[in-house]
């Protein structure tokens, strides 16, 4: 059942990631990342990591896919001339398949690794008081650095979407 | 003569190779990895590429996850904690920059922004 399920899920994400890249339109790129995020919410679930899956769906689906919606709303665009992909980021790319394939063949051939190791139980994940020590024991510092990452942005983000009229039109 | 037993336990049987365990996590988050790669390489609009960012993080998160509930570790889970807060930042840096860009320039397209060039 949970197989089925697994299947069920990764075909949404990876079908809505395929319609992230290939959807002409921005506005149904964006919902189509908000469905991958749900279906990332929901392998996240099948992995009993049950806290991540509802961050996940706070964070990512609620604030920003939010904001890339808002976003294409302000910018209005309207497409403009079509350019064709260059000659060289088609042999660029199709180098990368090629290398990507080659890696993807390489890990998941035949014999190439041990049999998987079976899942652990009981599940860690699910504990929301083993977050909470290993973020203010071993993860301290990192949760500090954050927290200052965060303030960082807020100021950059204040700065960056402020009017500047005097400074810039005088250049 | 013997008919297929319609429960076939995980592990064994015929069905051994779609019992779904570490390397079937693990294959997905290369394949999302994959689709945001190219999404960044091959779209013009900034923001498409941006979205095709957050795929490739969210690819990353899911392998830390999986890697986490198989190895009976934590710190693949807290370390998701991280890429998520870093991903928020990110995204609201990066639309103001974009933003801030069409202010100026009118357009998101990343092959007509080439004012830096020579």
């Amino acid at each position: 059942m949970a197989d089925l399920f697994f299947y069920l899920f990764s075909a949404l994400t990876v079908g809505s990631a395929l319609g992230v890249v290939l959807s002409r339109n921005t506005v149904g790129a964006a919902l189509c990342l908000l469905l991958s995020l749900l279906g990332t919410a929901g392998l996240f679930v099948l992995l009993n990591a049950y806290l991540l899956a509802v961050l996940l769906v706070l964070v990512y689906a609620g604030a920003v896919a939010a904001l890339f919606v808002f976003v294409v709303m302000l910018l209005d665009m309207q497409g403009g001339v079509k350019q064709p992909v260059k000659m060289f980021t088609v042999v660029a790319s199709v180098g990368a398949l090629a290398l990507l394939l080659t890696g993807l063949a390489r890990t998941f051939g035949p014999g190439q690794w041990p049999a998987p190791p079976p899942a652990v139980d009981p599940a860690l994940g699910a504990s929301l008081k083993l977050y909470g020590y290993q973020l203010f024991t071993t993860y301290l510092l990192p949760v500090q650095i954050v927290g200052f990452l965060l303030l960082a942005a807020m100021l950059g983000v204040i700065v960056l979407s402020r009017r500047h009229t005097g400074s810039e039109d005088a250049k | 003569m013997t008919s297929l037993p319609l429960v076939v336990a995980a592990g064994q049987g015929p069905f051994e190779a779609f019992a779904v365990g570490l390397h079937h996590y693990i294959f997905l988050s290369a394949l999302l990895f994959v689709v945001g790669f190219f999404g960044v390489l091959l779209r013009k609009n900034a923001l498409v590429i941006f979205m095709s960012l957050e795929l490739m993080l969210i690819a990353a998160t899911l392998g830390f996850v999986a890697f986490s509930r198989y190895n009976g570790t934590m710190d693949g889970n807290v370390f998701v904690f991280f890429i998520l807060t870093v991903a928020a930042v990110e995204v609201a840096v990066g639309l103001a920059i974009i933003v801030a860009l069409f202010r100026h320039r009118r357009t998101v397209m990343v092959d007509e922004l080439n004012h830096l060039k020579n």
